[in-house]
């Protein structure tokens, strides 16, 4: 039966792909090993379960040999690293010529405290700078509003204004340190935030290097971040492209997240399928908002999860690079080899860390990053042995970044281009990733494209119904989690880091004295212009950089918004 | 007569949208024959506090993952006080830091369910609490 038939009258069908496509002839020397080596040793000792599969829930088979790739083509399909179809890697050299940039995502408390902790990791070796923004921030509120109450730099850095952002950026110079905000609804605020900081450096704008997440789909589908409606969201998106295009050229506006979209229960194949035609979707409003694909599609880039599955997470990042590389040639005529070649962040998985024997959570975060470094990754985050009981403290963030540099210059991985390549497993696990995820993208493409789909919760059922499916497997221990649901243990207490209490109370001084000391005209000025703007179809960028730089707050900036777009409201679907 | 189903209010408050827990266990409870409402995102303690009384539940749970349980927690328990409902049993799951649980408790939140909990002994401790009231 095909995936198609199989969908037929049901919104909530098993994952594609779940068995293989491929009928496989083995070769008469396969067929005696059976005959004769295997069943004998069955016979005496059968084997440990009925059935093999990865995290995700997709089966493997016990031996891989070339008759599970019958078709398979290493010219066509394989190819050489940093050529079409880039499955072995978009460079040539790949860790050879450049190590992937070491960057640890961090922000907690005032933006003094995260400007500390950002100059100690450039102290400790760390290559790029990636930053947290408490949930405020994240929601378009100043620290001082009622719905902050509690949550003011918990979660990351708060930042309500330009004035914020000053602090968090001091004395490092943002012309040299390639820098990523993990901000989304708000993400042009704080990227116009930025770019004011710069400007006082004395920065050339052309020469900035860095990445806005800004993925504003995936909210809707997985991390849930949104302020407004899907399509004024895809607005402001797409004009930080735009905006991005004439100035910015080495500055990456958004980054394609399937990280969270893994972090809330999906499947590999899942988090492959949404991302990607989350990626298509950026591409499709680009164009018509009269962007030349070749100009801006080359500042896209991605963000994958690292899992425990190891080969499948591997399988994963090669069979990306395969699929955006047909998309961009075959759906959007793309002529730069540029825009084939997908770039992409990785960060070791989150929900996967234990809050029992905690220690245990070094070992599991190696395992994910150095899947992402035989994945070919561009960058990576490793996370701190302590995240699933806080923010992590100085010891542990050191641990998580050493754990890269032991991988960097320890394992000798590095040594060659995707070392993986003609593995009967891997290859096959590539082509059948591949499939599984053409096929959700053609289920979207059916539905009118994601913006539809979303609306109509289909991304967001799938992963609850494969989160639900892999939480019964962990209760019923057919899934095993060291230290949770076998091989338990009596530990002590870990020490965590504590957020200062009176974060709140000096982020609302300052935003106090902030309100004080600037032009209240000019700010009215600069926020009934951008309020007018967003009810016309201007780019909104060069209206948000005049907020920002009057010192109107993110909160008043986004509620000048909030009065023209209005605010998202999702169904709870169980 | 058949015997009176369980209800429970999922509720996640705060700002944070991280809801695979809270739909999880929300799945888990009606798979467990109990009546559950689940009340989406971003509730603040008024609203949950009000659709605990609209809804008339046994048992309130609550998904915090953002740091802010110190917060929230208390300010729940005092409106759940205030509208006189004392008898309800106020969960929370997620991640708390261990130094704050003998407060959180203090405050009249029933029990936390730390990261790894099976939803199984969720469900077998509310079987347990709700019999004994």
């Amino acid at each position: 039966m095909s995936m198609s038939e199989r969908y037929k009258g049901t919104t909530q069908a098993a994952p594609p792909a779940e068995t293989s496509s491929v009928d496989r002839a083995p070769s008469a020397k396969e067929q005696d090993w059976e005959k004769n080596t295997l069943r004998p040793a069955l016979e005496k000792k059968p084997e440990r379960q009925p059935e093999f599969t990865t995290i995700s829930g997709y089966p493997i088979r016990r031996l891989y040999t070339k008759a599970d790739l019958p078709n398979w083509d290493p010219d066509r399909d394989l190819g050489f690293p940093g050529k079409p179809p880039y499955t072995r890697g978009i460079h040539s050299t790949m860790h050879r010529s450049q190590l992937w940039t070491m960057r640890q995502f961090a922000g907690f408390g005032t933006a003094e405290d995260t400007n500390q902790r950002f100059r100690y990791l450039l102290a400790q070796g760390q290559t790029g700078l990636s930053t947290a923004f408490d949930l405020p921030t994240l929601m378009g509120y100043d620290s001082d509003h009622a719905l902050s109450e509690g949550e003011v730099g918990k979660c990351g850095v708060a930042i309500s204004s330009l004035a914020d952002m000053e602090v968090l950026f001091d004395k490092i110079p943002l012309a040299n340190v390639t820098t990523s905000m993990t901000i989304n609804s708000p993400a042009a605020i704080i990227w116009a935030m930025y770019l004011a900081v710069a400007e006082k450096q004395g920065a050339d704008w052309k020469k900035l290097s860095g990445t806005l997440q800004n993925d504003i789909l995936k909210e809707y589908i997985a991390q849930k971040e949104y302020i407004y409606p899907p399509e004024p969201s895809m607005r402001l998106v797409i004009d930080t492209f735009e905006f991005g295009v004439k100035n910015t050229p080495k500055f990456n506006p958004i980054s394609i997240s399937g990280y969270h979209i893994r972090e809330a229960g999906s499947t590999a194949i899942q988090e492959l399928a949404f991302t990607l035609r989350d990626g298509m979707e950026y591409v499709e409003w680009g164009m018509r908002r009269g962007l030349d694909v070749d100009q801006f599609v080359p500042q896209l880039s991605f963000f994958f999860n690292a899992h425990n599955d190891f080969f499948e997470e591997i399988a994963k990042y090669r069979a990306a690079r395969r699929i955006w590389h047909k998309a961009m040639v075959k759906r959007y005529k793309s002529t730069n080899p540029r825009s084939w070649a997908l770039r992409f962040h990785t960060q070791t998985a989150g929900c996967s860390l234990t809050a029992q024997q905690p220690y245990n959570n070094v070992v599991r975060t190696a395992i994910q990053a150095l899947a992402a470094v035989l994945g070919g990754t561009q960058s990576l985050h490793t996370n701190s042995l302590d995240e699933a009981w806080a923010l992590p403290t100085e010891f542990a963030a050191t641990i998580a970044l050493r754990t890269q540099q032991i991988i960097a210059h320890e394992t000798g991985v590095t040594s060659t281009v995707d070392p993986l390549g003609g593995s009967y497993f891997v290859e096959t696990l590539t082509n059948e990733i591949e499939r599984g995820a053409w096929e959700y993208i053609e289920r979207i493409d059916a539905m009118g494209g994601m913006v539809a789909a979303i609306e109509r919760s289909y991304p967001q059922r799938e992963i609850a119904e494969a989160s639900y499916r892999y939480q019964v497997a962990v209760d019923k221990k057919e899934k095993i989690i060291v230290g949770v649901n076998d091989f338990a243990s009596e530990e002590k207490p870990l020490e965590v880091l504590q957020i200062d209490e009176t974060v709140a109370r000096r982020q609302a001084e300052r935003l106090r004295k902030l309100r004080a000391d600037r032009s209240q005209a000019e700010v009215a000025r600069r926020l009934n212009s951008l309020r007018a703007a967003a009810q016309g179809k201007d780019n909104l960028m060069p209206f948000i950089y005049d907020a920002v730089k009057s010192y109107a707050t993110l909160g008043e900036i986004c509620d000048a918004l909030r009065d023209v777009f209005g605010t998202y409201e999702e169904v709870a679907i169980t | 007569m058949p015997e009176k189903k369980i209800r429970v209010l999922i509720a996640k408050p705060g700002l944070d949208g991280h809801d695979r827990g809270a739909k999880i266990i929300a799945r888990a409870l009606r798979d467990a024959g109990m009546e559950v409402v689940y009340t989406g995102l971003r509730q603040t303690p008024e609203m949950i506090a009000s659709a605990a009384v609209q809804e008339d539940v046994d048992v309130i749970g609550l998904s915090i993952l953002s740091g802010a349980h110190n917060t929230i927690c208390p300010q729940l328990m005092k409106l759940l006080h205030d509208k006189g409902m004392n008898d309800v049993t106020v969960l929370v799951g997620g991640i708390i830091p261990e130094a704050d649980i003998p407060a959180l408790k203090q405050s009249g939140i029933a029990e936390i369910f730390l990261p790894g909990t099976s939803t199984q002994d969720i469900v077998d401790f509310i079987h347990k609490r709700v019999a004994l009231s």
